[in-house]
Parts: C-alpha cells; sequence; structure tokens
C-alpha cells in the first residue's frame, strides 16, 4: 500500500501523505477546540458547553448575543487571516525557492499597510466614517502589496532573480513603507493614529461580520485556488530549469502564484493589518510535519496559521485583561527569536 | 575602491570644506522655513533680543533645531561607520540593525508603563535599549558555524527591528494618550526640542564621537580581518566591546533626542567610504561631517515638502535612503 494518497480530477492533481490526511483532521480539531475556547472567555466567561449551544442557536439569549455578534466575528477573521497570511508564505518560500521569505519582511505587508492608511485617510469624512464602502479596503490592500512587490521584484532582477537580493530589496523598502506609512498617519487626524497603530501592530478587535463576509470569500477562493496549482508550486521548486523541463511555463505560472500570494496577504493585511511572522512561520511548521510537497502543505500550513493568529489573539485579549494587546505582538515574539533561530542553523 | 581624495593636504582641505558647510546649513536652517527670519533678523536675535516673534522662533525653535540636527546627524553617520566596520557589513547600520527600534521601546516602555517623562532618564533608557540590541546582533554575528554570514546577519538585524517596531507599536495601541505625545518623535523628528534635551545627552554624544576617533586606528586593524589583528597583538574583543559601547552611546543619545532616524548610518559611511578611501581615521570624522550636513538638508527640505506641514526627518531620510540602500543591495554585500 502506498504512503500516499492521491487525487486526481482531470487536471488537477493532488498528492497527499496518508499521515497529512490524518494530521489534517487534528489539526480542525485543533482550531474547533481553542475557538470554542477562545469564545468562552473574555469579560463574560462562558462554559464550553454553553458556546457551542449558543453557536447552534439553543444557548441562553446572552450568550448568544455576545458569541454571535461580538466573539464570533473577530475569531473567524483571526482565522482567515492567518489562513491568508500562512498560505502566502508557503507561496512565496515555494516561488523564491528559500525558507526565508515571508510577505513581512519581502516589503509587501508594508505595501499593503501604507495602502489602507491611505485608504482610510482619503475616503474618512469629519465624522470618522468612511465615505466609500469598506469591501473596497482589500482591493486597495492588495494594490499596495502587488505594487511594492512587483516593485521588488523589479529592482532585484539583475540579469535573473537571486533570493537573497530580493529579500534585502524587500528590507529596504520595508523603511521605506513604514516611513510613508508614518507621514499618512500624521496628516490624517488624531483618532485615525490610534486606530491605524492598532491595526498596523496586527490586531482583529472591533471586526464585525461585513469584515468576515468581504474577507471569506477571498480567501477561501484564493486558497482553493492554490491548493488546485499546487502541483505548479512543486514544480516550481525544483528550479528554473528542471521546471521548464518538466513542461511547465515557468514565467507565467511564477506571475500568477505571485499574484494569488500577494492578493492572499493583501487581504489578510486589509482587515487584521500587520500580523508579523505568520507567514514565515506557519508554512516552516507545516513542512516539519507534513514535508515539503504542496499538496499537503497548503492547507495544513493554512490551519497552522490560523492557529497561530487565533492563538495570538485569545491570549493578547484575555491575559493582560482588561488591556488588550494586539495580536501581532505575540507573533512577532514568538516568530522573530524563531527567524533568527533559523538563520543561525541553516548553513552558510 | 579607489578614493576620490587621495593626499592628505586634500583630505583636510574637504575636512574644512565640510565643517564650513555644516555651519552654512545650519544658519540656513536657522533662516528657512515656514517663518523666513532672514539673515539680519537671525543674527539681531542672538546679539539684540528685543522679544519680537521672529527672534522668539530664531532662540527657541530654529537654534535648538539646527544644532539637534547636526548632533544627530554626526552620531548616526559615525555609528553606522563604526558598524559597518565592525560587522563587515555594508548595510550595516543602527536603523537597520534594529538598535535604534531597540532604543526606541524602551522610551515608549517606560513611558507608557512608568510615566517616566525627564530626557535624562529617556537617555538612559535609549542607551539601555540601544547596548541591548548591540549585543543581540554581536551575538547573532558570532552564532553558528564561523559566525552569521553578512546576509544573514542583515536578516537577523531586520527581523529583530521588526519584533521591537511591533512592540512599540503594540504598547503604543494600549495607550491612546501616549501615542499622542510620541507619535511624531517616533517617526524621527528634530523639531520642537528645547535645546536642553540635546545638552542632557550632548555629554554622552561627545564622547562617543571621541570614542570613535580613538577607536579609528583600531578599527583599521580589525578590518584586516580577526586572525591578521590578533596576529599583530591586538586584543581584539576589547577593541569589539569598546565599538560597541560607542555605537550604544551614539544611536541611543540620538534615538533619546530625535526618535529613530533612519537610512543615515546606512548611506552616510559609503559616501566618505567613496571619498576618502577605506582609512578609518578619516572615514570616522567625514562620515560626522556628511552626516551633519545630510540631516541638516533633509530637515530643512522637511519644512517644504507640504507646507504649511511638516513631514517628520525621519520619513524624509527614510526617502532619500531607500534608492541608496537598494543600490548597495543590488551591488552585493560582499564588499565593504
Amino acid at each position: 500500500m502506498s504512503r500516499y494518497l492521491p487525487f486526481r480530477l482531470r487536471r488537477v492533481s493532488l498528492l497527499m501523505d496518508k499521515k497529512a490526511v490524518a494530521l489534517l483532521g487534528i489539526l480542525l480539531v485543533l482550531v474547533a477546540g481553542v475557538a470554542v475556547l477562545s469564545l468562552g472567555t473574555g469579560d463574560m466567561a462562558i462554559p464550553p458547553v454553553e458556546v457551542v449551544k449558543a453557536l447552534f442557536g439553543a444557548g441562553e439569549g446572552m450568550h448568544e448575543l455576545v458569541i454571535r455578534s461580538f466573539r464570533l466575528p473577530r475569531i473567524l477573521l483571526a482565522v482567515l487571516a492567518g489562513m491568508a497570511l500562512a498560505v502566502s508564505g508557503a507561496v512565496l518560500q515555494g516561488i523564491i525557492r528559500n525558507p526565508l521569505a515571508s510577505p513581512d519582511l519581502m516589503g509587501i505587508t508594508g505595501g499593503a499597510s501604507f495602502a489602507v492608511v491611505s485608504f482610510y485617510t482619503a475616503f474618512s469624512d469629519r465624522a470618522n466614517a468612511l465615505t466609500v464602502s469598506v469591501q473596497w479596503l482589500p482591493l486597495a490592500a492588495f494594490l499596495g502589496a502587488f505594487l511594492v512587490g512587483a516593485v521588488v521584484y523589479a529592482l532585484a532582477w539583475k540579469g535573473g532573480v537571486t533570493p537573497l537580493r530580493l529579500v534585502l530589496i524587500g528590507i529596504g523598502l520595508t523603511h521605506a513603507m513604514q516611513a510613508l506609512t508614518t507621514i499618512m498617519i500624521i496628516f490624517g487626524p488624531i483618532y485615525l493614529a490610534t486606530q491605524v497603530h492598532i491595526w498596523t501592530t496586527g490586531s482583529v478587535n472591533g471586526s464585525n461580520w461585513n469584515h468576515v463576509t468581504t474577507l471569506l470569500p477571498w480567501v477561501l477562493l484564493l486558497v482553493a485556488f492554490v491548493w488546485i496549482g499546487a502541483r505548479k508550486l512543486n514544480v516550481q521548486e525544483l528550479g528554473e530549469d528542471i521546471a521548464r523541463g518538466v513542461g511547465s511555463r515557468v514565467q507565467r505560472e511564477r506571475l500568477l502564484l505571485l499574484a494569488c500570494s500577494t492578493a492572499l496577504a493583501g487581504g489578510a493585511v486589509a482587515f487584521a493589518g500587520g500580523i508579523g511572522f505568520v507567514g514565515l512561520m506557519a508554512p516552516h511548521i507545516g513542512r516539519r510535519l507534513v514535508g515539503p510537497s504542496y499538496g499537503a502543505l497548503i492547507p495544513v500550513s493554512a490551519l497552522i496559521g490560523g492557529l497561530l493568529v487565533m492563538g495570538a489573539d485569545w491570549i493578547g485579549r484575555t491575559a493582560f485583561s482588561p488591556l488588550e494587546v494586539p495580536a501581532g505582538v505575540f507573533t512577532s515574539a514568538i516568530g522573530a527569536p524563531y527567524f533568527i533561530y533559523l538563520l543561525i542553523r541553516s548553513r552558510n | 575602491m579607489s578614493a576620490w581624495i587621495k593626499t592628505t593636504r586634500q583630505k583636510i582641505a574637504g575636512l574644512v570644506l565640510g565643517g564650513a558647510l555644516v555651519i552654512l546649513f545650519a544658519c540656513c536652517s536657522v533662516v528657512y522655513g515656514y517663518t523666513e527670519v532672514g539673515w539680519k533678523t537671525a543674527l539681531q536675535s542672538l546679539t539684540d533680543f528685543n522679544g519680537s516673534k521672529e527672534h522668539i522662533i530664531v532662540l527657541e525653535n530654529r537654534i535648538p533645531r539646527a544644532l539637534i540636527g547636526a548632533a544627530v546627524g554626526v552620531s548616526l553617520a559615525v555609528a553606522g561607520a563604526l558598524l559597518q566596520g565592525l560587522t563587515r557589513n555594508p548595510l550595516a547600520s543602527p536603523d537597520i540593525f534594529g538598535i535604534n527600534a531597540g532604543a526606541g521601546f524602551f522610551i515608549v516602555l517606560s513611558a507608557t508603563f512608568f510615566s517616566v517623562s525627564s530626557i535624562h532618564q529617556f537617555a538612559w533608557l535609549a542607551f539601555f535599549g540601544a547596548i541591548l540590541s548591540t549585543l543581540i546582533v554581536y551575538l547573532l554575528g558570532a552564532a553558528g558555524q564561523g559566525g552569521l554570514t553578512p546576509v544573514k546577519l542583515t536578516l537577523a538585524g531586520a527581523s529583530l527591528w521588526l519584533l521591537f517596531a511591533s512592540l512599540t507599536q503594540g504598547m503604543l495601541a494600549l495607550n491612546e494618550k501616549a501615542l499622542e505625545e510620541v507619535l511624531f518623535w517616533l517617526a524621527g523628528s528634530v523639531e520642537g526640542r528645547k535645546l536642553e534635551v540635546l545638552l542632557a545627552v550632548l555629554p554622552y554624544l561627545a564622547a562617543g564621537w571621541l570614542g570613535a576617533l580613538l577607536l579609528a586606528g583600531q578599527m583599521n586593524v580589525l578590518l584586516m580581518g580577526e586572525d591578521v589583528a590578533v596576529s599583530l597583538g591586538q586584543r581584539t574583543v576589547i577593541v569589539k566591546i569598546l565599538a560597541g559601547v560607542v555605537i550604544a552611546l551614539l544611536a541611543g543619545g540620538s534615538v533619546a533626542v530625535a526618535g529613530p532616524v533612519g537610512f543615515i548610518g546606512v548611506v552616510i559611511p559609503h559616501i566618505a567610504r567613496g571619498l576618502v578611501g577605506m582609512d578609518q581615521r578619516w572615514v570616522i570624522p567625514y562620515s560626522a561631517l556628511l552626516g551633519a550636513i545630510l540631516l541638516l538638508l533633509a530637515d530643512i527640505g522637511a519644512r517644504y515638502v507640504i507646507m504649511p506641514n511638516e513631514v517628520p526627518v525621519g520619513a524624509m531620510t527614510a526617502l532619500i535612503g531607500t534608492p541608496f540602500f537598494v543600490y548597495i543591495a543590488r551591488r552585493g554585500l560582499s564588499r565593504l
């Protein structure tokens, strides 16, 4: 009996380690479990059984209100943002063929942040309300992310792109984007500054159903699309020559995948802000668990990313109550040392 | 890299010219801005002060601003030159490696949670943060087999920066009032600081400048490589520790006064090396003067970009510095 579980349907084919399928199940249960725990904690503690009851509409009125209107959208958003960032990072690492790539070190998150802050500055009226629908926000974030991604790629081009040049130039542009964001914040009204600061650190505080329903299709479609293209990613990771040799239209596919990756990062940044290092950590942990084949790696890292952000949000919301620490603080606090550890461990 | 200026006499002449330019731009910084005071009025406010609006602006605002700009420019550029020599990495600088961010983090931490507000305490906290992050960078540089390569060290520094930036923002998110107070400072600004602020940290900065000049000769030896330096009888550990302390003094002091102003530390040492070659005894004084010139110019520019508002000077230097950073990154990190 083979170790792998193939799945083929016309042009779509996924190869999954059987272990990975079991692992996916475990991760799903974990995500659901943490979600229930997180839903139950806060100013009003609700036991897990009551949480589940409330979710299915059989709980007490008050419980249903708190869970369904306040806590559930925020937790769903955290999971979605984590999934988006994780898959974005996984794709980026595949294209660039370097495990150190991640949307935040490449300027992509920075570009999206700048775009979102500009969006808020440009389209806020005197009463601090948005003059256009919030549904345009992911588009703005995507444009910012994509523009910066394209600029980084173009600047790193010197008869080809080396991963390290890409990352170094990304660092430079990250700094530049931060400066631009600061300028925008200073021009905006001060209330905006607070909001934007919470948001650039990465926080899902204050999310509502509107945000969730905007982000949900964006993330699900893109993740599904990337997952279907997992075969192409596997080929990309073999390097340009081999990829071309096995019949891949390398440049076209690379561009398409890069667009998906920036779109995912942009979407996450638009609603959850710059939650750092998730795009780096989740695929790494995923690779440790299920190996490098993208058929399994994409869903596994997506779930790990969701778990990371949801967990960070849960801790930030409850550990220092009544203060709310943005989720991004925790992901950075774990992610930066982890990244440095990876740097030291990998061979020069 | 062949130097532009070759003979010692020309180098000295260059220093004099640089000094003159610093003074000229400092004067421009006093005169030009939203309220143009004119050269004559500026001089009068010093000789016979009459309490007019212009005179008050010159004395209370413009002169401190010019002096702080020059001092911060000198400090950051010298810190960058030392750090690039120490790590032999052309992208090393206190801001890219997270040293400025570390200093800023401790200031914001103390301002939000312990309501510290005196500049003396800020300065010490900034030194502490700067020393801590310099130490981390240094340990990272020595970690792994044969130390991290320049590229990896840069990446490690960048992630340190992201970490401190995120922690700082997280703290500000918790405290709206603190945010209003530190927002402009956090972007890097020399505007609206009192002269006392500069005077409070000046001793540390001056100690840093002097230390850098004294270390220059030893840095030359160190730049030949650790092995060569040891066989020449240098106690490399002590030199490195001293250089680290000087960098922390300069970066911490600058951050305490002006917030994290970026890119001066990356850009200036390159220009200085292009002018006078690798000899640190020249690179450091040239970096000092060029750093002051760049920061003064950036600060004057910051007043005109979006009149009547002002851009924080840190944002200006970031915008000027990014293309330069990209240029160095494209050229490759193997050469210093």
